[in-house]
């Protein structure tokens, strides 16, 4: 690091017609945005994971062995609780934002935990949910509908349970540093995570929950 | 961390990041786009849990369509997604993704379809219930 900051002072000094090492120093252009689009293609290879366990689950999501369908044991009450639970960690996230837009770090601090809570609502609902298969003998390794239903559902709520670590960790971040520049994209970056994994849930209730009740 | 603050600095070359760096959020369309999403919601919850429809088949396709356009507005209000961020990188990204989520789901319906053709009648649900049933 001093070695850099030496030689950039040298060549500053210099001047680079004299020194030749100085055509080689690439003055490095960051680009605008640059973590966020950096952000937006991991977003995006992890899209590619949902797709194969969606794809995973729409081959074998009704070899049920014998064993429960989704009609018997999907209860859509916890469902639509879950959803709603999602989307409206989506607006109070909106909200931080918007906070976070206008300088004001109690707001944004304020909804971004209020963003949370609703992240371990919806956890605890789901974790619930697998408890109680579980405990009615509807474990993954009963059928194959079941390992595609806990694989791609149960990858979802590890992404949450996550998304709620990165979220309490910025909480003390923002909490010591502020608003500062590298806050807000942590904040920006965890926005595009957070909605992101709402997109993926509107797919798991419509083509697990919803299609597998119907008759 | 003064590490942290030369890098922040010397890589940007300016100290004033308010407007190159953040995508511009209003609370407007949070809230088209949360209302926009509760309908979109409630649709197929009402369908399914109602049973508005008397075939499985069209629920399910109605459904489907439900879901798609759910997800493009999370997508453009949430995501703020349009095609002249990064200067159309992340749409580019995007429609890559989404042919690959494509092949990768109908590719695998379609070799996968004849999956349990020739498996035993033992292994099958609907067979083993009418099994019980003739008991």
């Amino acid at each position: 690091m001093s070695d850099l900051a030496m030689n950039t002072a040298m060549n500053a000094s210099a001047g680079s017609s004299i020194d030749p090492s100085a055509r080689y120093y690439v003055k490095e252009h960051h680009p605008k945005n640059g973590s966020s689009l950096g952000f937006w293609i991991y977003l995006m290879s992890d899209c590619l994971i949902f797709a194969c366990l969606f794809a995973t689950y729409a081959v074998i999501g009704r070899n049920y062995a014998g064993g429960p369908t989704g009609a018997e044991i999907f209860d859509l009450n916890l469902v639509a609780i879950n959803t709603a639970f999602l989307l409206l960690s989506s607006i109070t996230y909106g909200v931080a934002m918007v906070g976070m837009q206008n300088r004001k770090l109690n707001t944004t601090l304020l909804w971004l935990g209020i963003t949370g809570v609703l992240g371990l609502a919806f956890l605890a609902v789901e974790i619930y949910e697998f408890w109680h298969f579980i405990s009615i003998g509807a474990t993954p390794q009963r059928s194959g509908f079941l390992t595609a239903f806990f694989a791609l559902v149960g990858t979802h709520g590890l992404h949450v349970f996550f998304g709620i670590i990165w979220l309490v960790v910025l909480l003390f971040q923002l909490k010591k540093h502020g608003l500062i520049v590298e806050n807000r994209r942590r904040v920006m970056c965890l926005s595009m995570f957070w909605h992101f994994l709402d997109v993926i849930w509107i797919g798991v209730f419509t083509f697990v929950y919803l299609m597998g009740v119907l008759p | 961390m003064s590490a942290y603050h030369n890098n922040s600095h010397d890589s940007h070359g300016n100290h004033d990041h308010h407007d190159d760096d953040e995508v511009h959020v209003s609370m407007r369309d949070y809230t088209i786009g949360f209302v926009l999403a509760v309908v979109l919601t409630v649709i197929p919850f009402a369908l399914v849990m109602g049973g508005l429809i008397e075939s499985s088949l069209t629920t399910a396709l109605v459904i489907l369509g439900l879901g798609a356009v759910q997800m493009v507005v999370h997508m453009v209000y949430f995501l703020h997604m349009n095609s002249k961020s990064e200067g159309g990188w992340t749409m580019l990204a995007l429609m890559f993704t989404l042919i690959l989520v494509v092949i990768t789901l109908v590719g695998s319906i379609w070799v996968m379809y004849h999956l349990n053709t020739n498996m035993m009648p033992g292994m099958n649900h609907e067979a083993i219930e009418s099994i019980q049933q003739l008991k």
